[in-house]
């Protein structure tokens, strides 16, 4: 995008956020609330202290694991709609393998879960990948599909294999394999933020700076140009959602290293679909996607904080607001700009 | 034995088609909106909007009929929202469906709070008798499946639907609005699907936050499988119905499947299909495509 691009986006966004406050604060009165409480309230228990911020942080993790699944995806011009399935494959791989070496130092058991858990999302992701690829079926639709059909092998694989003590989760993994946490006051952030921080860094490189990346943008941006140029538009098919499924994977390092230290029935649940609203607000770009994903994580933090004004479903609804509010106005701004230069 | 007597009996057949209904309504719904052009991802968040709505109707009327006629309303109403997102402001349909979808999870949570003070669910309130026959609401459900499909081979306005859908230029080119046929696909869409979430609530006589379960996915899953021909759709489902009401069997008898693993099918089904490993289902050429119209 260019500079006036950018701005177009930036205005559409501010219009967007604007109206996003509007409807909530309808919501808010029509329970009986003061709106200006509930956002004082909202924003005070989330970046007016540390242990505030620090679950900012802690909520935001998984959103820019997920965000960047789709941006990545979406610069190929893919749609993934899958980090649901991907998240879970990642998360119980995550866990299985942190599981699987008990005597390992955390050199090791580390590393060795958090590629367990990417290599899982990969393989998720790949699979509408070559789908399309080799019978040309919609991803969309593959990845919805493939979010019930992973739900269900895992929850099957759980209860019959991996699931402890008549409890919906696994054994709780060793301690080797448990990530430092980072937060304060109790906070659940842990290491896994800063390796969110550094898949934002990689995707950047490898979307802008790589040979490989410029031949997903291309096939994304142009797919008939690309392929004369010599692009092969099923490796970058099944490339591109290997990398976006893995990307969404590694959510499994923040819930299951970092947080709960074990794998269970509905983890994460929700964060594969938010990745497509960051992605969304952040309009595809790496640096985007982690302002995106803060924002959306002070909601997701704040939604707990004002659960004594209104109920917490308000943060479900003003997500959905969001994103709803977002795509009509950067569509209609979008529309004035094209207007305005065909005029 | 025992198992294949249950199976085979009237109580099982029952017990499919009223697992069926909400299916193939909502199926027959996302057909009419796709073949006109318009993606219908969020078929859950209608049905799920359809039972709220129903219940809110029926808890203050104590009327069964006003109840499915607020539910048809609230599917209809989340219809128009999202016909203004993505047919007013050309949006992307996936990502308006999707966020829709969200919007029903958290919206009729939060709604049921205000009259009933719980965001889990409603108190008891009117709904169908035990008696499937007797329903009147299914054999209307019956006659709509069945117009659905009449209307769209036909009939002009089906054809037009057809062609929005296929071709949205011709159409255009002949001085007809597709921006229109679209608005009405997807409002009958929505009318639909509210009508197969309005059967959940009033079957259970309460709402019940997140009822919808997936319905409206796997009716999605019914919509390719179909071939986007609401008829075929509508007989998918009564398929998926009929692997449902097993599950709900097999978990009193046992089976061999995991019922884990049974839930998943109309899902695998579907890749398979849209793969051409069975046969092929092309979806209409301008589905998804807002800016022709």
């Amino acid at each position: 995008m260019t500079w006036p691009d950018w701005r177009r986006e930036a205005y559409a966004t501010a219009v967007a956020l604007l109206v996003a406050t509007a409807i909530g604060s309808v919501l808010i009165l029509a329970i009986g609330q003061s709106p200006a409480r509930v956002y004082a309230t909202l924003l005070a228990e989330t970046w007016g202290d540390a242990s505030g911020i620090s679950q900012v942080l802690f909520k935001a993790t998984p959103l820019i694991f997920t965000g960047l699944a789709v941006a990545v995806a979406f610069h190929a011009g893919l749609f993934n709609i899958g980090g649901e399935g991907q998240t879970i494959a990642g998360s119980l791989a995550t866990a299985v393998m942190a599981s699987a070496m008990p005597g390992a130092p955390a050199v090791v058991a580390v590393p060795a879960a958090i590629m367990a858990g990417a290599l899982a999302g990969a393989a998720v992701g790949a699979l509408p990948g070559f789908l399309k690829a080799a019978t040309g079926s919609h991803e969309v639709i593959n990845t919805i599909m493939l979010n019930f059909i992973v739900a269900g092998v895992a929850l099957q694989l759980g209860n019959s294999r991996l699931f402890v003590g008549g409890q919906a989760h696994t054994a709780r993994i060793p301690a080797a394999a448990e990530l430092p946490r980072l937060g304060a006051g109790g906070s659940a952030l842990n290491a896994s933020f800063l390796l969110a921080l550094v898949c934002a860094g990689a995707a950047w490189v490898l979307l802008y700076r790589s040979r490989v990346g410029f031949q997903w943008r291309a096939a994304g941006a142009n797919s008939g140009a690309a392929e004369a140029g010599g692009v092969r538009l099923g490796r970058v098919m099944v490339g591109a959602m290997a990398m976006s499924g893995a990307l969404a994977g590694l959510v499994g390092s923040n819930y299951v290293l970092g947080y709960k230290y074990y794998f269970e029935d509905g983890i994460g649940r929700g964060v594969g679909f938010m990745g497509i609203a960051v992605a969304l607000l952040g309009r595809n770009h790496p640096v985007g996607v982690v302002v995106a994903a803060l924002v959306f994580g002070t909601l997701a933090q704040g939604g707990f904080a004002v659960s004594q004004l209104v109920p917490r479903e308000l943060v479900e609804v003003l997500d959905a607001v969001v994103i709803l509010a977002v795509i009509c106005a950067s569509a209609e701004v979008r529309r004035r700009a094209a207007r305005v230069v065909r005029a | 034995m025992t198992t294949l007597h249950a199976l085979l009996s009237l109580a099982f057949l029952a017990q499919v088609m009223r697992m069926a209904v909400p299916y193939a309504l909502a199926a027959v719904g996302g057909s009419l909106s796709e073949r006109s052009g318009i993606i219908d991802i969020a078929l859950e968040g209608k049905l799920l909007f359809g039972a709220f709505g129903a219940t809110i109707g029926a808890y203050y009327s104590g009327s069964v009929a006003v109840g499915v006629l607020a539910g048809v309303a609230a599917g209809a109403a989340v219809a128009a929202l999202y016909a203004t997102v993505v047919i007013r402001f050309r949006a992307d349909q996936i990502v308006a469906g999707v966020a829709i979808n969200m919007l029903a999870y958290g919206a009729t949570r939060y709604l049921l709070e205000i009259p009933f003070h719980s965001t889990a669910s409603s108190p008891r309130h009117a709904g169908f008798g035990p008696s499937l026959a007797a329903n009147p609401v299914l054999w209307f459900a019956l006659v709509l499946i069945a117009a659905a499909g009449y209307v769209m081979y036909r009939t002009p306005p089906g054809l037009r639907l057809r062609a929005s859908g296929e071709h949205p230029g011709a159409v255009a080119s002949l001085g007809i609005s597709v921006a229109r046929v679209r608005w009405v696909s997807v409002l009958s869409a929505g009318a639909y699907a509210g009508l197969g979430g309005a059967w959940l609530s009033l079957s259970q006589h309460s709402f019940v936050a997140e009822m919808s379960r997936g319905r409206g996915y796997i009716a999605l899953a019914a919509v390719i499988m179909g071939r986007w021909n609401p008829l075929l759709a509508a007989l998918a489902c009564l398929l998926f119905a009929t692997a449902d009401a097993f599950q709900v069997q097999f978990a009193t008898t046992g089976s061999a499947i995991p019922s884990e693993l049974l839930s998943t099918l109309p899902y695998a089904l579907t890749i398979l299909v849209l793969a051409g490993f069975m046969w092929r289902s092309r979806p209409p050429a301008a589905l998804g495509k807002s800016d022709d119209a």
